[in-house]
């Protein structure tokens, strides 16, 4: 078992309010998953030219300050780095695999959750009620998000194994389910060159999508695709740059329901985690039904 | 009339109510506000007591019910009515997966669509969905009818018992060993009862009767494993 929420914020007014408006959900989700959590979020794009990379320090202590030092030393290139206790967001001019390779390089008991221009990543292992508090995400800004609360039950509990994960820049992936054949994606894939960071199962569905978005699928296409591929249960809960999109395999074993207003589309896997959201009762609430994508623009 | 609060109580409490004092002070009636989507509200209950719950429910509305008469104005999440025993349970709104799960006996009367699963392994309930029911409706179904005054979608009644179905409208596939039957003037007849039951206002003669084929009763060894 497992526990989702989204939220996309209609009005630009209300965005300064995401985490606000998205913390009780989080939270209402504890029964579902109480072992880890974790959220995707979407802010102000950096520059054209700039790539903000999320990034996880086992050490709680961590020298930020002196990875900017070091970069500016190595790469000859500032570095603005915004630390949030064990994360931090990385926002630079240079290219992703420049960055990428430095970082394995100097820096490889770091963990690179996403990079991207609008989406930063965090996710730890604790209850979603003290990982948001470590995160303070009730401060987060934005204009979507897709969240997750993890009860493990086929890899281990660790912050990589957290959800979302991502495949590409700016698409971050939370699933509640489970999947039967995450090895044989796996096998399938790495031949073609995708890399695999954990054995998780959602990582595989995540990487398949990559797989299939490289390819030139939409993301329709990619997850129909996945209809075949995929075996196991799940509802998917995507983010990209301006969209949120959900889906349920054709079993839809587990759930979702979606409340929609004039300011906002929420998404959780229960009621309960919606009920707090302003004007909720006039929402126009709905079951997603198996095997059909809903997709929701910013 | 008596009001109980779930932003002051607990549900453990709630229920502790409903199962104690509700027969020992003999109360007729009772209100539940702010449900706002809790799970196991007012199950397991055993009194003749009319209970309406203000907004929407979670998992396993009146799970277990006997004799109680339960109205949600709201929508529930799965389980609604699961295992009841005897009273009524009505939904106002939608019910998710699983609505009425092998429910034993009472009537389980939904307004809005039932998602997949509704009846799953029903042994004796009356269900009555006033919108459409989803994909795997009745599947393993033993007893009791269950009324779909929209449609219904993939795979209804696989490998259904005793179990009747009577659909309103379009029938997307049907499962394993279910068939379509002639409707007989017994079967306008339950299905005029269960409507009015319901309060829902459509003809009796156009609804069509899904029931067992009964081709899996007996095993088949010449059939391959296959059905």
């Amino acid at each position: 078992m497992c526990g989702i929420v989204g939220l996309l914020v209609k009005k630009p007014t209300l965005r300064p309010r995401l985490g606000e408006f998205m913390l009780p959900m989080l939270i209402g989700m504890t029964e579902r998953g109480p072992d880890s959590a974790g959220l995707a979020v979407y802010t102000t794009p950096v520059g054209q030219d700039q790539r903000k990379f999320s990034l996880y320090a086992f050490d709680p202590d961590f020298n930020w300050q002196k990875l900017a030092h070091d970069f500016k030393q190595h790469l000859g290139s500032t570095v603005s780095i915004t630390p949030r206790a064990n994360h931090a967001i990385l926002t630079t001019h240079l290219e992703p695999d420049t960055v990428k390779i430095w970082l394995k390089e100097n820096y490889p008991a770091l963990h690179l959750l996403s990079v991207g221009q609008l989406m930063d990543i965090y996710k730890d292992i604790g209850t979603p009620a003290q990982v948001a508090a470590r995160y303070d995400f009730a401060s987060l800004k934005g204009s979507h998000l897709v969240g997750h609360t993890r009860m493990a039950t086929e890899s281990a509990v660790t912050p990589s194994h957290a959800h979302p994960f991502t495949a590409g820049e700016d698409f971050a992936l939370v699933h509640n389910g489970s999947l039967s054949n995450p090895y044989s994606i796996r096998r399938k894939l790495e031949p073609l060159g995708i890399e695999f960071e954990t054995d998780n199962d959602t990582e595989a569905a995540c990487r398949f999508l990559q797989w299939r978005l490289r390819e030139g699928d939409d993301l329709e296409t990619a997850l129909k695709a996945g209809f075949e591929e995929l075996d196991g249960f799940y509802t998917f809960l995507i983010g990209t740059r301006d969209e949120l999109a959900l889906v349920r395999d054709a079993f839809a074993c587990k759930p979702a329901v979606v409340a929609e207003t004039d300011d906002y589309v929420a998404i959780a896997s229960e009621f309960r985690s919606l009920a707090h959201l302003p004007d909720v009762n006039n929402a126009h609430l709905f079951e997603p039904m198996p095997e059909e994508l809903y997709v929701w623009k910013v | 009339m008596e009001s109980l609060d779930l932003r002051k109580i607990s549900v453990r409490e709630l229920n502790r109510f409903l199962h104690q004092e509700v027969p020992a002070r003999n109360i007729r009636a009772i209100e539940i506000l702010n449900p706002d989507g809790k799970h196991n509200l007012a199950c397991g209950m055993d009194a003749p007591v009319k209970i309406d719950i203000r907004g929407h429910g979670g998992y396993y509305v009146g799970g277990m019910n006997k004799q109680a008469e339960i109205t949600v104005h709201g929508n529930v999440g799965w389980g609604v009515a699961e295992n009841m025993m005897s009273g009524c349970v009505r939904v106002k709104g939608f019910a998710s997966e699983s609505a009425g799960a092998s429910g034993h006996g009472g009537t389980l009367i939904i307004e809005g669509d039932a998602s997949l699963r509704c009846g799953i392994s029903m042994k004796g309930i009356d269900i009555v969905v006033g919108g459409s029911v989803g994909n795997f409706s009745c599947f393993m179904a033993q007893a009791g009818r269950l009324v779909v005054c929209g449609d219904a979608g993939d795979g209804l009644g696989d490998s259904l018992y005793e179990a009747v179905i009577y659909v309103r409208g379009k029938i997307k596939s049907l499962g394993a060993d279910a068939r379509e039957e002639p409707m007989t003037e017994a079967d306008y007849a339950a299905v005029k009862e269960l409507l009015d039951r319901a309060g829902f206002d459509c003809d009796p003669k156009e609804f069509k009767r899904v029931a067992s084929a009964k081709t899996l009763y007996n095993w088949n060894a010449d059939a391959n494993q296959e059905y």
